[in-house]
């Protein structure tokens, strides 16, 4: 295992990262039956505000809590109309991403050109001076570590816990859930505000560790990506890292190809990602009866207790 | 104090026609108070925002001229919507009508006769209608959601645009501009009012939504669009072919996203550049649902969109403000639609009462673990 090979390992956890983390908390707002298309508005938020907050604090730390916050205020939105107001979630979740683009972009003005330390790296003492592993496994950024944990504590929370069980019931059936006395619209505020904080996790992750720095719409599209993601996974947590590193490998090849000056247009290799997004969302979606027997049955649907 | 909602029972139509008024008015007052916390006096703000771009000579044309993307695409995308396919990748469909219609007038130059023009209008809506057929296909044959592979094809449709603009079709006397060489004259379309801007687009903007009226009120396909939009179950049984909607919502809106790229860049460009779009693909999402998913509500809708746009620009070199006022402003104006929109099935009502123990309290603690 030679410098190179590292080299690529730690470019895709860094484009699969982000991924990873606003996938895993929309795995938790579907779980509990809401479909929020309003990832990418939410990613977009995090990643300004995240930005702004480590510039003026000049801590990481402020940046990332501000990112969280933004997000899961984001999600607060969606969550009033869609949940409080009944709106259709489709419709609430796109006026969130058009919503967030325009905000994340007049916030981040005069931002654009700003340069920022990334992320420090966290040194695991004793096991960062191994070979290969120890630059793989142990010298990384609190966020990489942070994905990893978060989606373990999904998995365990959702098929472990208690609260993971009422969680699930109340995306399966929320009128069987209502009728046994939970609160279906408060559990779902609280999936969906997780839901945002994750993607305002991404955000941060995007404007202060994989390119240190704000531009207008610097997401592109990662989103939407996580969204297929979840599709993807069938709503399992391992199978959305599986598919958030495919991804995140997918894009560092696409930009490695584009270092390598292959004589293919670079915009051919750039659109790599999203026809992969399709292709993938194609493979899975055929199998309609794994689809039924995984999607949350109530996901996207409102709810409306007549008592 | 709780807000509690009762179900009406039945569609209000009164406010189905207030709510988008209600939002509008609110996101004014929401407009002006988020220019007086960027600094600025909320009156002349939203002067500058709303009312000075009509007033210029150029006003009402300049109008128009926005307004028909939107209203083209909105109609087409209303009547999917109504049928619950959810085409969010009219911006790409946009792009590719473009694309199409562009490389044919390239191609035909300047030896190009009478022919160039129809020959782009179609191509245009073929290029829509190609790029909404994918989406359309993966849905029918492999369940894929449309939402998703619409809009990854939104993002391949801008790259495709950028690769032909920067490579194969870029203006070599440009001055290494992405741009291709202007459109020769038999290939841009045509001036109606003369001295402004207004082009056979606008016209063919109104046309299509009185076409798309007519289809919605007095065809079968529109009758069972409505069914299906207001009792999918209903529409099931009675055997409305749910594939069938889905591929003609899809080429529907397709074909119009084409069309309205190609008279945006044989219009008010006048050539194939990045920048063919301010997003044009999904504003008129917006404006199918303030219009009510109703082709004369999308005309209505589509121009106070495009004054949104007007506005913006204007923000922009009168005020200084960034040019991304327009997307918030669109974003809040959906935003309050949609809440205001729960006044069409539901009653608000404010209970003072303590709120009603649930049952699991009732029945105590772990009988429902």
């Amino acid at each position: 295992m030679n410098v190179e090979s590292v080299n690529i390992i730690l470019s895709i956890i860094t484009a699969s990262t982000p991924l990873l983390l606003a996938a895993t908390g929309e795995l938790i707002a579907e779980k509990s039956g809401v479909l929020n298309l309003g990832v990418e508005g939410m990613m977009l938020v995090g990643a300004v505000i995240g930005f702004a907050a480590s510039v003026h604090s000049g801590s990481a730390l402020v940046g990332v809590a501000a990112a969280v916050l933004a997000g899961v205020a984001m999600a607060m939105i969606f969550s009033v109309l869609s949940l409080t107001f009944l709106a259709n979630q489709v419709a609430t979740g796109l006026a969130l991403t058009i919503f967030g683009t325009g905000l994340s972009a007049l916030m981040g003005a005069g931002y654009v050109g700003t340069a920022l330390q990334p992320l420090p790296k966290l040194d695991i003492p004793g096991l960062s001076g191994l070979p290969f592993v120890g630059p793989v496994l142990f010298h990384q950024d609190a966020l990489v570590y942070a994905s990893f944990l978060l989606l373990a504590g999904v998995a365990w929370f959702l098929y472990r816990s208690q609260p993971g069980l009422v969680l699930r019931a109340v995306g399966d059936s929320h009128d069987a859930a209502h009728a046994i006395g939970y609160p279906v619209a408060l559990i779902r505020y609280g999936a969906a505000a997780f839901g945002g904080g994750m993607s305002g996790l991404a955000g941060a992750y995007m404007s202060l560790a994989y390119s240190p720095s704000w531009s207008e719409n610097m997401t592109a599209g990662r989103g939407w990506i996580a969204l297929a993601l979840v599709v993807f996974a069938t709503w399992r947590p391992l199978w959305l890292l599986i598919g958030a590193y495919l991804f995140g490998s997918i894009m560092y090849f696409s930009l490695y190809l584009q270092g390598q000056g292959v004589h293919l247009p670079s915009q051919l290799i750039s659109s790599l990602p999203y026809i992969a997004t399709i292709v993938v969302l194609v493979i899975i979606s055929r199998d309609r009866t794994k689809i039924r027997l995984n999607a949350p049955a109530c996901l996207g649907k409102p709810f409306h207790a007549a008592s | 104090m709780r807000l509690k909602l009762e179900s009406r029972g039945n569609y209000s139509a009164f406010w189905t026609f207030a709510s988008p008024l209600l939002a509008i008015l609110l996101t004014v007052i929401t407009a002006g108070v988020i220019f007086a916390l960027m600094g600025h006096d909320p009156g002349t703000s939203l002067y500058t925002f709303l009312v000075a771009p009509l007033t210029g000579s150029s006003g009402l044309s300049e109008l128009c001229v926005k307004a028909a993307p939107l209203v083209l695409i909105g109609v087409g995308l209303s009547l999917g919507f109504r049928a619950n396919v959810w085409n969010i990748g009219a911006e790409g469909q946009f792009t590719l009508g473009a694309i199409f219609a562009g490389g044919f007038a390239l191609h035909a130059g300047d030896a190009g006769g009478w022919w160039v023009f129809p020959g782009m209008l179609l191509l245009g809506a073929l290029g829509g209608m190609i790029w909404a057929g994918i989406p359309a296909l993966l849905r029918v044959w492999f369940n894929a959601s449309e939402i998703l592979t619409s809009l990854m094809l939104t993002y391949v449709a801008q790259l495709l645009l950028i690769y032909l603009v920067t490579g194969p079709w870029k203006d070599p006397e440009g001055y290494g501009f992405p741009q291709t060489a202007m459109f020769a004259d038999a290939a841009l379309s045509p001036i109606l009012v003369a001295e402004t801007r207004v082009h056979l687009g606008v016209l063919a903007a109104l046309l299509v939504a009185l076409l798309g009226w007519l289809i919605l009120s007095k065809s079968m396909l529109g009758f069972q669009l409505r069914v299906v939009g207001l009792a999918p179950r209903a529409a099931a049984f009675a055997g409305f072919g749910q594939r069938r909607l889905i591929w003609l919502s899809l080429m529907l809106g397709g074909g119009l996203a084409g069309l309205a790229g190609m008279f945006e860049v044989a219009g008010p460009i006048g050539q194939l550049t990045p920048a063919i779009s301010p997003g044009y693909g999904f504003t008129a999402i917006i404006v199918a649902f303030l219009g009510r998913l109703h082709p004369v509500g999308v005309v209505l809708a589509g121009l106070v969109l495009a004054l949104s746009y007007l506005g913006g620009e204007a923000a922009q070199i009168d005020l200084g403000m960034p040019n991304a006022v327009t997307g918030i402003f669109q974003g809040v104006l959906l935003f309050y639609l949609l809440a205001s929109d729960v006044l069409i099935l539901y009653r608000p009502r404010i209970s003072w009462a303590a709120k009603r123990p649930v049952a699991r309290q009732a029945m105590g603690e772990g009988t429902a673990r």
